[in-house]
């Protein structure tokens, strides 16, 4: 039989780091921000959760289980709050075309992350190519003392660090922003139409700003979450993967809708994954056609979306563009 | 004016005319100088060597040795022929940032046929089937998102995007497939012995001809785009769909036979990645090139006599980031870092050709003369 208590919470697991990422991204999308550069931003806010805490494990001090949190995690949304700000400066302020910038980004970000990455591995003189943080993780990853007693229960709901729950909490929390609030409902009209929104006396580039810089930090925390928790504090280079590209295909699965995106999160992480605990015996190819569903799913709601043509379910009007007053 | 309090921004945005092109360049020029500046100073803080050893290293990774100019125009080749496959769609406002996926449909197309025909055709009959096959595959997988864009206006660039991973996933289990020995994870270079399928070396060349195959498809691609009525309707398309329907023009039939040629170019470029220099297919045989080709196309403003000079540009950066790499000890994702912080510079000096900046000192002083 299917073995759920152990593929959940691998999938969840797998999850949060797309929740994260596509939770920051929608926020900047409903902006009408499309920022492709979310791969780099991740990256970056990866690897300067990885320094801050290396600067912290190796300074000798002995460790203290809060700021051995707080470092990396500031170090982290400080590194993609400034990747986040450049992506502004360039599609905003200089009007920038925004593909080109965030595509630009991502080659930036993901060379940041291995270059930054590689000099770290040099500097611990290890034969293995990674760096292994495990005092940091083992910080990040302290769950509920009482989890392990309860069984499948405790396996399933409680085994998680605490980020997993910040990230849950954090997409709830953009969800009420964007449908509850009224800052969220000028947001949403800045997405849609930059043009009416300046009309009624919106500030579209701050807007633009916050959204895009917020979303930013939130997809960098994802970044942080992947090494600290799902990768036990070890750093090595390309190990990320195509998560970000994954976390932008989550902002289409989901609609633009971050609350959705909690379990269709874990969902794309457990399709990630599915192929480790379908049987396949000997036949490893098959395996690699698994690894394509993600991709296939998030094409097909893209297709059905597009077909079905509802007015909800449609991305910002303006996404993509760039706003400027004087061109009406 | 009541008593002259009218609050008057520090700086005002307006749209510049037309600007001469030797200006517009100009303004590139000094930007990429100041990006090659910053890069001297960061590889500098970094390393602490004299900058100009710096560019001077980097000189000699594009141009040191022969083989190294021949590696240069080898890469060139490459990412011009992916640069000019997505300018026709970009030129019609298609985003298809799935140059990756075209590419490696393509790759697979040809190693598929060197593979599985290499025994029951001629030679030279073998290499037209995966000339042909290639550009199919290539074409296919452009046309898909195509088809829906036209029919559903289904969002291309998440869809192009989404087109590369599943590209990528079919290559690897092709390469599982064709493991060879197996075990090992790669499929090793194809056909060793009997060179079935390898395109021919021109002279004791083994780039030439690939570089003289791009260089007769930038020549037909600028014809194409200025001179033909396929070209005309593209750029109709792109200005304004509403007054391309308007004139008669069928909007769908140019999105899918646009996109058709693009994902077909790609899959060229496959077939000479394969064929001509690689010999064998991995899932990152295309090397990030169907992302850095978006950028290529889009810095030459879709022109393909500029894309040849921005080509170089950024291949010249990154062959000599890599240079300044091993020399320096530094690691190889450092020519990443000058690639992103060199485009950082390009994107935003377009604002300074296509807008004007009026500070408000001068302004004020020029409405003074006005009265």
């Amino acid at each position: 039989m299917f073995d759920f208590v152990a593929f959940i919470p691998r999938a969840v697991a797998q999850g949060v780091p797309l929740m994260l990422g596509s939770t920051g991204e929608t926020l900047t999308q409903k902006s009408g921000n499309l920022n492709l550069g979310l791969p780099g931003v991740m990256y970056v806010g990866a690897i300067c959760g990885v320094i801050g805490s290396f600067m912290y494990e190796t300074s000798g001090v002995v460790m203290n289980g809060f700021l051995a949190v707080a470092i990396p995690v500031i170090c982290s949304l400080f590194g993609s709050l400034l990747m986040g700000l450049l992506y502004c400066f360039l599609t905003v302020t200089l009007r920038a075309n925004q593909n080109v910038t965030g595509l630009a980004m991502t080659t930036f970000g993901v060379g940041f992350g291995n270059f930054f990455g590689g000099s770290l591995i040099r500097l611990t003189d290890t034969e293995v190519p990674s760096i292994s943080l495990s005092a940091t993780s083992a910080y990040f990853k302290a769950t509920l003392p009482f989890a392990d007693e309860l069984g499948w229960f405790g396996s399933i709901f409680l085994s998680y660090g605490a980020l997993t729950y910040i990230a849950i909490i954090i997409a709830l929390g953009c969800s009420y922003f964007l449908k509850r609030t009224r800052s969220g409902l000028n947001l949403r009209a800045v997405g849609e139409d930059p043009a009416t929104a300046d009309a009624a006396g919106i500030n579209v580039t701050s807007y633009k700003y916050k959204a895009t810089c917020i979303g930013c930090m939130i997809a960098g925390l994802g970044g942080l979450y992947y090494v600290m928790d799902y990768s036990s504090g070890i750093w090595s280079n390309d190990a990320f993967g195509d998560r970000g590209w994954l976390a932008i295909a989550l902002v289409i699965f989901t609609m633009w809708r971050p609350a959705v995106g909690v379990l269709a999160s874990f969902l794309f992480g457990g399709l990630y994954i599915l192929y480790l605990f379908i049987p396949s015996g000997t036949n490893l190819a098959v395996k690699e056609l698994y690894k394509m569903l993600p991709y296939l799913v998030t094409i097909a709601v893209l297709i059905i979306v597009s077909l079905k043509k509802s007015r909800e379910n449609q991305p910002p009007e303006h996404l993509g563009l760039s706003y400027f007053r004087e061109e009406r | 004016m009541n008593n002259g309090k009218v609050r008057v921004p520090l700086v005002h945005i307006s749209r510049r005319s037309a600007l001469p092109w030797y200006k517009a360049w100009a303004i590139r020029g000094i930007a990429i100088v100041l990006a090659l500046i910053v890069c001297g100073i960061l590889t500098t803080l970094l390393t602490g060597e004299d900058p100009i050893q710096i560019y001077i290293s980097m000189l000699d990774g594009a141009f040191g040795t022969s083989r190294r100019i021949w590696v240069l125009l080898q890469n060139i080749a490459i990412l011009l022929c992916v640069s000019l496959a997505l300018t026709p769609a970009f030129k019609m406002r298609f985003w298809n940032i799935g140059g990756e996926g075209q590419i490696l449909a393509g790759c697979l197309a040809t190693a598929a046929c060197m593979i599985c025909l290499d025994e029951v055709l001629p030679n030279w009959l073998l290499i037209a089937v995966m000339l042909v096959a290639s550009l199919l595959a290539g074409g296919i997988w452009g046309l898909i998102p195509a088809f829906f864009k036209a029919k559903w206006n289904t969002n291309e660039t998440l869809f192009t995007l989404m087109m590369n991973y599943v590209a990528i996933q079919l290559v690897a289990f092709f390469i599982i497939i064709w493991e060879s020995p197996v075990g090992s994870g790669n499929v090793g270079i194809i056909n060793q012995q009997s060179q079935a399928g390898w395109l021919p070396m021109i002279g004791t060349n083994r780039y030439m001809l690939n570089v003289l195959i791009v260089a007769v498809i930038t020549v037909l691609m600028y014809v194409y785009l200025k001179y033909t009525k396929h070209g005309y309707e593209i750029s109709v398309v792109g200005e304004s769909e509403r007054t391309a329907r308007y004139v008669g023009i069928k909007v769908e039939r140019v999105i899918m036979r646009t996109m058709l040629i693009s994902g077909a170019l790609c899959g060229l470029a496959g077939f000479l990645l394969v064929a001509g220099t690689d010999h064998t297919i991995t899932t990152t045989i295309s090397d990030n090139r169907g992302f850095t080709a978006v950028m290529v196309s889009w810095l030459a403003k879709f022109s393909p006599i500029f894309m040849v000079f921005a080509t170089f540009l950024i291949v010249f950066l990154d062959r000599g980031a890599s240079e300044i790499a091993s020399d320096f000890g530094l690691n190889e994702a450092f020519g990443d870092i000058l690639t992103g912080v060199i485009l950082f510079f390009i994107i935003g000096c377009e604002f300074f050709i296509t807008y004007q900046l009026h500070f408000r000192g001068r302004h004020a002083k020029e409405a003074a003369e006005n009265v």
